[in-house]
């Protein structure tokens, strides 16, 4: 029998419209990372959307529990990795409310001042790889330009460009380096102006408010019902951020505005990350001119390691170092739950500790899942074209969905 | 039944009044309330917890696995309430042979994944679900990694 008579489709079947079923992902551009989207089709609009995640998943959950305290710090860059500081930040917020340790000002402002070159970074790659997913090439390379100027204000101080694993639970890694003040103002004096140009890239470009205007739209109580925070809820109308709700790290000393806006579609929720940014270089600014003095560690010292001067002249601090390397320190028992607003929106640490030197439990709630969790809200009944723009405009990433 | 230590909390009255029998312990420790709620009864007071008392949000569902306890896991919902700026915790004990809890699902779409991400580490059923499947690991993998008695390493292959 001929091999095309075999394949013929009977007859009913072939007349009867049938939608299309359209694998995009894993391996897509514009997924930004590892997400494979099922997508049922009638013509151009979706049905159906299915998103499929788990492909970057690595155990990080599981790595926590056979790792001493300070040691798990290194793993909470590797979660998000475009805001390794504020997952740095979370992690070691809520061991020091387990241990209630006290952190001297100029760690905390420290941790502020870099919490938010962190929002800046990530809001940097976020417009860059958005502004290429909708087809303005050029936005990237100017984002890049600044982005790695941060890079190597977190190398500065650090010596790492990406997984810098800054902040260490009692205080910070090491002394900031010399002359930082020098390298931060230069930046944020130049800053300002290199948010207009992007600005100037797009807020008026006929083809970037063809793209975004009135695209991944959904309402608000659906947002919060299913979980969406950061960015995305704020654009939607409605001013829940950490840094003001339940402040940390003394983030009410700082004088910052929240924004919000209304239009709750992708073109809003570029114009409100492009002012965070604004707001994010107010916050430097600011805690780069009242920079308090004092020291950049807790006093703890079974928990913090002691100086390098001090080891070697006194044996108190070398019997602790000697401790805190040898077997780490013994956290008390207990649970907390630390919320913070990463870049992305709410990021939760959740660590029980059964008294030992090694988390019992570490829960992250990170922002990318819980936003990710609504694209078929957003999605479906739109053409497939918005659908690039929409999840773009959630600035979720995988490494941060998966853990 | 409430701890008497609880009974100024707002919020913890508020259940015990709702229903006197959904509580079976709780705890107020660094700054973070707790509520232990009886396994039977997790959807009525999550019910009540968002429509009554304004939870409007669920943060995250998870679990902690008390090896080898009795009540082995606890699934643990951290709540958060935007107009009152308050967190609540609830938390459910399950025994270790086949755990099986009413899913939120029909309270916070959010529980959805949560949900999911909870079977598919720890092997809690969650009874109602829209669709329990695993959402992280692959479809056919066997075993639930982050169970105490999961190994950490595997074999050398």
């Amino acid at each position: 029998m001929p091999v095309e008579l075999e394949n013929q489709a009977p007859e009913q079947e072939r007349t009867t419209r049938r939608n299309m079923v359209l694998n995009m992902g894993p391996q897509h551009p514009s997924t930004h990372g590892v997400l494979r989207l099922l997508l049922e089709l009638d013509g151009e609009i979706i049905m159906k959307c299915q998103p499929d995640i788990g492909y970057l998943h690595t155990g990080i959950e599981k790595e926590f529990e056979v790792k001493p305290y300070q040691h798990a710090v290194t793993l909470t860059d590797r979660v998000d990795y475009l805001a390794p500081l504020s997952n740095n930040l979370g992690y070691c917020l809520a061991v020091e409310k387990l241990l209630a340790l006290d952190i001297p000002p100029q760690a905390q402002w420290m941790r502020v001042m870099l919490a938010e070159f962190t929002r800046l970074n990530s809001h940097l790659v976020w417009l860059g790889t958005h502004a290429i997913d909708i087809g303005a090439m050029s936005v990237f390379l100017y984002c890049f330009r600044e982005r790695e100027e941060i890079l190597r204000i977190f190398e500065m101080f650090s010596g790492q460009r990406m997984m810098t694993s800054y902040f260490r639970i009692g205080g910070l890694a090491l002394e900031p380096p010399r002359g930082w003040q020098q390298r931060v103002k230069k930046f944020v004096d130049v800053f300002p102006s290199r948010i207009d140009e992007y600005e100037n890239l797009l807020t008026n470009n006929p083809i970037w408010i063809g793209r975004t205007q009135g695209v991944g739209m959904f309402s608000l109580e659906d947002m919060l019902d299913l979980g969406v925070t950061g960015p995305m809820l704020r654009a939607a109308g409605l001013k829940l951020d950490a840094r003001k709700a339940a402040p940390y790290t003394s983030y009410e000393k700082f004088d910052f505005e929240v924004p919000t806006r209304t239009e709750n579609d992708v073109y809003s929720r570029y114009l409100l990350r492009v002012e965070e940014m604004r707001q994010s270089t107010r916050i430097i600014r600011q805690a780069m001119d009242g920079m308090p003095p004092g020291p950049w560690k807790a006093d703890a010292p079974h928990v913090v390691l002691p100086d390098r001067e001090k080891m070697k002249t006194q044996m108190e601090a070398l019997i602790y170092h000697f401790k805190i390397v040898t077997e780490g320190f013994r956290v008390p028992e207990g649970e907390v739950y630390q919320v913070i607003e990463s870049p992305r929106g709410e990021l939760g640490y959740y660590v029980v500790s059964d008294g030992t030197k090694m988390a019992y439990r570490v829960h992250m709630r990170t922002p990318s899942f819980g936003n990710l969790q609504a694209t078929p809200c957003m999605v479906e009944g739109t053409p497939i074209a918005d659908v690039i723009a929409g999840i773009g405009s959630m600035d979720f990433v995988l490494g941060d969905t998966d853990r | 039944m409430l701890p008497d230590n609880l009974k100024d909390r707002p919020i913890a009255a508020a259940v015990e009044a709702f229903d006197a029998d959904a509580i079976t312990a709780g705890k107020f420790d660094r700054n973070e309330l707790t509520l232990e709620i009886s396994p039977g009864k997790i959807v009525s007071v999550c019910g009540f917890l968002k429509y009554d008392q304004k939870f409007v949000r669920l943060s995250t569902v998870t679990a902690v696995d008390r090896y080898p306890a009795d009540l082995r896991f606890e699934v643990v919902y951290h709540l958060h309430s935007v107009e009152r700026n308050e967190r609540l915790r609830l938390k459910c004990r399950l025994p270790g042979a086949d755990p099986v809890i009413e899913s939120v699902t029909s309270v916070w779409r959010a529980a959805n994944w949560y949900e999911r991400e909870t079977f598919d580490m720890f092997g809690i059923r969650f009874l109602n679900h829209p669709d329990l499947r695993r959402i992280l690991m692959p479809d056919d993998w066997e075993g639930y990694p982050l169970r105490k008695d999961y190994p950490i390493t595997g074999p050398r292959i």
